[in-house]
């Protein structure tokens, strides 16, 4: 019992100290084999991800004006929104589809709203343009110069990706109207066989520059090229039509944070942690004495975990996430009391110390895994309702929760109970009375069943 | 103590405060809701110097914002509510937050806008309706949880029944408290308070299980035929564990508002009072239910009107 004991010692301290490791070098990236795991994010403490609300930023949803807009529709209005935030220089700028016609972005450190509003609303400008090689010799045309043709993209009816029927190689098929199947057959018609070619553009910035082989007078052409993967030409097609078809979105949500404010909150949460621990610690080491020394020590262990779990997933730390850490740490002190209490109960009964433990672990455990088990249901039905709308403090705050209560069930149950089993085989547990609680409440519940079962008696 | 004894004054105390609230809630304006709710946009501003409120008000009253929901916050801080902010137009004009802040200037100095927040109403409409949903989803598995977690106990679906009716006891008490309170010091209900109302039927339910662990455990260990002893035995070999948790985690929450709370400051004041409501109920309401529902074979709604009267 001891043996095994002082092994699951050595794992619980090292998974600690691998724990600790991980947390304090803020940035890592373990590679096995091709698989890259990298984690950390340089700004925030111990590498941890923050959240807008915790570093500063614009948040923005958008809705579809057109309800029964299709997927790859919303694709295009999320690459358009992609390239012009990285052209507007935002660092770590994230752009989620939520749900079937709403896009939600966030933009760490940016200020203004109305600048980001009005860049992200902006209407897509497609254009094809005639490619001049200044050196009909150089495969490249590194050396060119683009005519307007006034093809635009309102000239183009569809753009969709596929494969070639004879040589089943991605390919990304065009059709044009009368008017764009008029110049783009002239064009084509001009270019063919030269080193010229169309180069198409989407807001000023090139997507492909193919050279025509012959002239295509139909209006339906496709572009293939060596390089083309399924997902380049699924790329380019969402881009094409993004840029052929507008789609039209309204801002439903925006929320603009002060990076200070984010700071102060930071630190503010911090704080509280600290002061909430403290005050928990000092509560569990008088009231339980020994168990609740070992209670505060895994629930130490339990609060590193938790910071591990939260980098390795990882979780973007919110304030209300931070909240939801901060209150399962009182969640988590609960097992702990459950099976002080069990023990205790126990120790009445006259069993010895290491049997009164372990009884009392195996009479709490339904009690905590049932009662774990019905918040981390209300913490997925959380994700839910906060997912639905963009609300990253709601999500924030169920995951964090979710994870908190998970990591604490395995501290109380491996890391307490292996703790206080080896305290208990030390000479200390000759004081069996510093492994019971001080007196008060506890000894009149007793004295209340004994009498109870008295008056069943008489 | 004999708690089962005295389940009937339990019972009239919770009819008394959900009378309280129902009644709070039914007076208009029934609670403060956060632009999540309703619609709109929040400025939180700073100022320089202290502002006179009414001067405040009335220079958003020029620009057109007569509605403005104008509120102190700290010395020079200032949360103004009004209707959603409209951007600048295609035109290129000035947006009409940019308005705002060179009119504000203007008149008080410098100014920082440190927040900006807007919800259209149709999202506000379509968030509360899952709040509601959530609500309820939670409630219904939780209750086919419980339901299954004790399916060895006879009756094992009155578990989750009455495991759930004190749950939702606490969320109505919670509401209650949150219509008066946004009455008197203005606490709004929004995002954060939903999920504040979730984390306390988890809460409530958390303890609610352990007290009901310790019934099953009597039951089987045959500690008294009688239904009432054994509830009563059970109420008291817990409560110990009730009181201290229901402690540390009040302890953390306060920690918590302590320190400010900000943004966050409504979900801690829903916990607050969840908590303790949540562990009054497990105690006096989750499991007298059970008794009330064996005894006399009906169902606990009835039991509860009853003891209104």
């Amino acid at each position: 019992m001891f043996k095994k004991d002082l092994r699951r010692l050595v794992f619980i301290i090292a998974l600690v100290s691998v724990a600790v490791v991980a947390l304090l070098v803020d940035t890592f990236d373990v590679g096995i084999g091709s698989v890259s795991f990298e984690r950390g994010d340089e700004d925030g403490p111990l590498g941890l991800e923050l959240g807008l609300d915790l570093q500063g930023g614009v948040q923005l949803i958008y809705e579809a004006e057109d309800e029964n807009v299709t997927k790859s529709q919303m694709e295009g209005v999320k690459d358009k929104i992609e390239r012009r935030t990285n052209a507007f220089g935002v660092t770590e700028p994230s752009i989620q589809l939520l749900g079937s016609n709403r896009i939600l972005i966030q933009l760490p450190g940016v200020e203004d709203v109305e600048e980001a509003k009005r860049l992200i609303g902006q209407t897509a400008q497609l254009e094809f343009k005639e490619r001049i090689c200044a050196d009909q010799g150089d495969p490249q045309c590194t050396n060119f110069q683009d005519q307007d043709i006034g093809l635009t993209g309102a000239l183009l009816t569809r753009a969709y990706a596929s494969t070639h029927h004879a040589t089943g190689q991605p390919i990304v098929n065009l059709e044009f109207n009368g008017e764009g199947a008029r110049i783009f057959g002239e064009t084509t018609n001009r270019i063919a066989g030269t080193n010229n070619r169309t180069a198409i553009f989407l807001d000023g910035e090139e997507i492909v520059a193919p050279v025509a082989n012959q002239a295509i007078l139909g209006g339906q052409a496709f572009i293939q090229g060596p390089d083309f993967t399924f997902d380049r030409v699924r790329t380019i097609s969402i881009q094409l039509e993004g840029g052929r078809l507008d789609t039209p979105i309204v801002v439903i949500q925006e929320q603009n944070v002060d990076a200070t404010l984010g700071e102060d909150a930071l630190d503010k949460s911090l704080v509280a942690g600290l002061i909430g621990f403290g005050l928990v610690a000092m509560f569990m080491v008088l009231y339980y004495r020994i168990p609740g020394i070992t209670a505060v020590f895994s629930l130490a262990i339990y609060i590193v975990l938790v910071l591990l779990v939260v980098k390795l997933v990882p979780v973007t730390l919110t304030l209300a996430g931070i909240a939801g850490f901060i209150l399962s740490i009182g969640v988590a002190v609960d097992a702990n009391i459950l099976i002080s209490e069990r023990t205790k109960e126990e120790l009445r009964t006259g069993r010895a110390l290491l049997g009164a433990i372990e009884t009392g672990y195996s009479r709490a455990w339904p009690a905590i895994l049932n009662s774990n088990v019905a918040t981390m249901i209300t913490c997925v039905i959380l994700f839910w309702f906060g997912s639905r709308f963009g609300a990253s403090a709601v999500t924030g705050f169920s995951i964090t929760l979710f994870i908190g209560v998970a990591t604490s069930m395995f501290t109380a149950v491996v890391v307490s109970h292996t703790l206080l089993r080896l305290v208990a085989s030390t000479p200390l547990s000759r004081f069996t009375g510093m492994f019971t609680p001080v007196p008060g409440q506890v000894i009149t519940a007793g004295a209340g069943r004994r009498s109870q079962a008295q008056r069943e008696r008489n | 103590m004999d708690f089962v004894g005295k389940r009937k004054w339990f019972f009239i105390f919770s009819a008394i405060l959900i009378l309280v609230g129902v009644v709070s809630m039914s007076i208009s304006p029934r609670f403060k809701v956060g632009i999540e709710f309703e619609g709109g946009s929040a400025l939180s501003l700073t100022f320089a110097q202290a502002v006179d409120e009414d001067r405040l008000r009335s220079a958003m009253s020029d620009l057109g914002h007569g509605q403005a929901v104008v509120q102190r916050v700290g010395d020079t801080g200032v949360l103004i509510r009004t209707t959603t902010l409209e951007g600048p137009g295609n035109d290129g004009g000035v947006s009409e937050r940019d308005a705002i802040e060179e009119r504000l200037t203007e008149e008080f100095g410098t100014i920082e806008i440190s927040e900006l927040s807007a919800v259209s109403e149709a999202v506000a409409k379509e968030t509360i309706r899952n709040a509601g949903i959530a609500v309820g989803v939670a409630a219904l598995f939780i209750m086919i949880y419980i339901s299954f977690a004790f399916r060895l106990m006879a009756n094992s679906m009155r578990l989750g029944v009455a495991a759930i009716v004190a749950a939702l006891h606490d969320v109505i008490i919670t509401l209650g408290a949150f219509s008066i309170l946004g009455k008197v010091v203005d606490l709004e209900v929004n995002a954060m308070f939903i999920t504040g109302i979730l984390t306390v039927v988890g809460y409530s339910v958390h303890d609610t299980i352990v007290v009901f662990d310790r019934i099953r455990e009597n039951t089987a260990r045959r500690v008294s035929r009688d239904m009432s002893t054994t509830i009563n035995i059970s109420i008291m070999e817990t409560i110990g564990r009730s009181l201290t948790t229901s402690l540390t985690t009040l302890t953390v929450i306060v920690a918590l508002l302590l320190m400010g709370g900000g943004t966050i400051e409504s979900l801690l004041y829903t916990l607050l009072i969840g908590v303790i409501v949540g562990t009054y109920s497990s105690i006096a309401i989750a499991s007298q239910l059970l008794l009330v529902w064996e005894e006399r074979g009906m169902n606990p709604f009835r039991r509860r009107e009853e003891a209104e009267a």
